[in-house]
């Protein structure tokens, strides 16, 4: 095991920040957030043909290239960095795993057409739905996982399974509005559906840069891609903990733009860097920046080597979904009015950030996992 | 020629089959050890070491454990300040003469650097060394010398040359502890005892022998011990769960009766902090180890303050009555910190100076928003002043 980042790891970040600092600065990604749709198809094909991200996950009988969730982290690193609108998470992370974890010859056959970039997939979950939801739907008197609608009966949204064909409705969808294929939890299954056979409505996100949908199905064919939910707990839990290397770069951005612009502005004749306030918040964060990186990756390293997953998970989440949400805070507050405005990026950074928080778990149902996992069991009866 | 771990196993059990420490005196065993090359591997040949890389000083331990032991509580002054920089600045005279004892613990060192008039700004210190022929003599008061009362050896910064600005008028010295002009009174702590001293020197004659580095380069022979003091305080490894988070997780296990949520979730908060403070660790040793030191190492010690002083304050509070009750408020001279073996009032009082001692956490702050942010100083009055004109 190693915390550091491996020779191959770089290169691949460089040739990924490379394209990014020439294909998606920041003003590229304002201008993208007032059009139809926020995602950038072409940065999305060079990032998933030439540099190859799509079938990172991906193994290489299937045309991937076979990688493990160290070489992800660092993907999503840099697109966290550059909070860069494309379905890296929500297709090559989240709904690949699924399939990947699956192993049927449905999956198996999607995988081949997603590892070169061609086809897209979600995951039709809620957003906001924690690996410890799945646990909940276990059974049956306890509470259901968000997204859920409690008409049709099951947690994982109300989708009904008739015939070989899906009906229901799944809220606050990542990556549908993008997506060719969904990948849809339906009476304790996993199903493929064509997008084009059901309705995606993007909804008024938080995040600009990775909108939520509704998706509904009305009698919409699917094709049967796995016979349990394992590979559901499979693909949340893998995305929960490279979600902690997006929080990552989204934070390390923050504390860069943040440090440059103290250092510039002048106030009081002084550059308002040199007042010791700041400087105490930002070395602050720093320090918990530095913890998050160790966390990220101990995350990534343990999902590589499938050894102590659970608690590394929990731990990289419980983290630095709050740091990567301190960092953008801080960064509004330390830039002053110009912090405020639509023309400056910092807000695509703070509603990135702020959705994170929520998506995979929030830091508090991660820390109630580790209650468990670290043996620190709750108040007698409770 | 490179010593890996295979060769280090090797002659480790090749020393103990030579040193028999069920039939050898312990101070002779840990002598033996200094002299074969095991105390530190990292330093070189002849001064205890085998100028191994630094990490697998483990296998070392590995191999060597149930072997006589120094108290290393006693001898960290010693082991992470003095020893670092007498093997960058010393002679080869000062090595062969203090390492050896100093390792073996037979001679216990402490750090005279804080003053009255001195703590966070050290540099500008008051203490006055100057010289007569050979020798030098020493005048002043030093404050919060950490177990002066059983050190034979000190490292010591005084002021050389009043007349220059004062980062520049600083010599650094070993101080004999037991040459004539010498006093340590004890001050007591918070904790009830008394861990730190001060130490008046009046005419106390130093050789120049003993003079550490050039004279007037004090200040940046003491920038060395202070990295390392840091990083002495900061970088000790621990497994996950364990140290102040363990002591604290074993009593929330053992007595079902004290939690509350309000507890549970701070206790889980806290437990997050310390296992991602101890990540941080294991990848600044991992840099350390590959030969590229990240400026993480600034703050480690920042966030072990934090999170003892936090952690030792829920340990009290959940205790309730319990935590009402202290074990020893005797005022006594105490051999070394015994943070474990103490009771939960003891350690959360003790770990109000973890903030403080070695660099206190506000300057630490500072020390990472300039030297590793890049941030500007405030505007400073003191640096180009002789230090004689400055107010005081
Ligand atoms: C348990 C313990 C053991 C010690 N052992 C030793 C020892 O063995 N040898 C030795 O030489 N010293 C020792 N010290 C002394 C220690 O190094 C000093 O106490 C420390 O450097 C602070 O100096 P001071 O006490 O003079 O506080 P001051 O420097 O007067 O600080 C007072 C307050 O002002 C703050 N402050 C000061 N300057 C700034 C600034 N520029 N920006 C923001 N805030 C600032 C400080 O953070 C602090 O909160 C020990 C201290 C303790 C508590």
């Amino acid at each position: 095991m190693t915390l550091l980042y491996s020779e191959v790891e770089e290169e691949l970040r460089a040739a990924v920040r490379d394209l990014l600092a020439d294909r998606c600065p920041p003003a590229t990604v304002l201008a993208r957030i007032e059009s139809a749709s926020p995602y950038d198809a072409d940065l999305w094909k060079a990032l998933a043909r030439d540099i190859g991200v799509a079938g990172l996950l991906i193994p290489e009988e299937l045309e991937g290239a076979g990688a493990s969730a160290r070489e992800a982290a660092v993907v999503l690193e840099e697109l966290g960095r550059a909070v860069t609108p494309v379905p890296f998470l929500t297709s090559s992370v989240l709904a690949t795993q699924a399939l990947v974890s699956a192993g049927t010859d449905g999956a198996r056959e999607l995988l081949a057409t997603l590892a070169s970039g061609e086809t897209t997939a979600a995951l039709a979950v809620s957003f906001a739905s924690s690996p410890y939801s799945l646990e909940w739907s276990e059974s049956p008197q306890s509470p259901k996982a968000p997204g859920a609608d409690t008409a049709a009966g099951t947690p994982w949204g109300a989708v009904a399974v008739e015939g070989g064909t899906l009906s229901g409705r799944v809220t606050a969808v990542a990556g549908a509005d993008v997506a060719d294929v969904l990948i849809v939890p339906a009476s304790g299954a996993l199903y493929a559906v064509e997008a084009a056979d059901a309705t995606v409505t993007p909804m008024v996100s938080l995040d600009l840069t990775r909108p939520i949908s509704t998706v509904t199905f009305i009698g919409a064919p699917a094709r049967q891609v796995s016979s349990g939910l394992r590979p559901l707990r499979a693909a949340l839990d893998l995305g929960a903990g490279l979600l902690a290397s997006e929080q990552l770069g989204v934070a390390e951005w923050c504390l860069t733009t943040t440090v440059a612009y103290v250092k510039e502005r002048h106030q009081f004749a002084r550059p308002v860097g040199s007042f010791q306030s700041l400087k105490h918040r930002l070395a602050d964060l720093w320090m918990e920046i530095v913890q998050a990186r160790a966390a990220a990756r101990n995350a990534a390293d343990a999902l590589a080597s499938g050894t102590d997953t659970a608690t590394a998970v929990a731990v990289a989440q419980a983290w630095c979904g709050a740091v990567a949400v301190h960092a953008a805070e801080e960064c509004v507050q330390l830039h002053g009015g110009i912090g405020m405005t639509w023309e400056h990026p910092v807000h695509l950074y703070l509603k990135r950030a702020k959705a994170d928080e929520i998506a995979l778990g929030t830091p508090g149902d991660h820390r109630d996992a580790l209650a468990r996992l670290a043996d620190l069991p709750g108040p007698l009866g409770s | 020629m490179t010593v890996d771990e295979a060769a280090l196993k090797e002659r480790a059990r090749a020393f103990l089959a030579e040193h028999d420490p069920a039939a050898t005196e312990p101070l002779d065993f840990l002598r033996a050890r200094f002299d074969a090359g095991l105390a530190w591997v990292h330093f070189p040949k002849g001064l205890g070491g085998l100028g191994a890389p630094r990490e697998l000083q483990n296998v070392v331990e590995g191999e060597l454990d149930g072997t006589p032991q120094t108290d290393v509580g006693k001898l960290a002054i010693g082991l992470g300040m003095a020893a670092p920089t007498i093997l960058i600045f010393g002679t080869e005279e000062q090595k062969k003469r203090f390492l050896r004892p100093l390792w073996t613990g037979e001679e216990i060192w402490c750090q005279l650097f804080s003053e009255p008039g001195a703590g966070s700004d050290l540099a500008t210190l008051a203490t006055r060394a100057v010289r007569d022929g050979d020798e030098w003599v020493v005048d002043g008061q030093k404050v919060w010398t950490s177990g002066a009362h059983h050190s034979r050896w000190a490292i010591l910064v005084a002021r050389t040359d009043p007349d220059v600005p004062k980062h520049r008028g600083l010599t650094y010295f070993v101080c004999d502890m037991e040459a004539p002009g010498v006093e340590v009174r004890p001050l007591r702590q918070i904790t009830g005892e008394a861990e730190f001293n001060e130490v008046f020197l009046t005419g106390v004659r130093l050789s120049d022998q003993l003079r550490l580095g050039e004279v007037g380069d004090g200040w940046r022979v003491a920038q060395t011990t202070l990295m390392n003091e840091r990083v002495a305080i900061g970088g000790s490894p621990v497994r996950r769960g364990g140290g102040v988070i363990g002591v604290v997780a074993e009593t929330w296990r053992r007595r079902p009766e004290i939690r509350t949520h309000d507890l549970h979730q701070r206790l889980l908060r806290l437990w997050v902090e310390t296992e991602v403070t101890r990540l941080a660790g294991v990848r600044l040793r991992e840099q350390l180890a590959a030969g590229a030191p990240g400026p993480e190492g600034s703050g480690m010690k920042l966030a072990f303050a934090r999170l003892n002083q936090a952690l030792s304050g829920l340990d009290v509070e959940m205790r309730r009555e319990e935590g009402l009750a202290y074990d020893d408020w005797t005022f006594r001279r105490s051999d070394s910190v015994d943070f474990f073996g103490r009771g939960p009032g003891y350690r959360y009082l003790r770990a109000k100076g973890n903030s403080i001692e070695g660099g206190t956490s506000e300057i630490l702050r500072n020390i990472i928003a300039e030297r590793v942010l890049g941030l500007p100083s405030e505007p400073r009055v003191d640096k180009n002043v002789p230090w004689k004109d400055l107010p005081r």
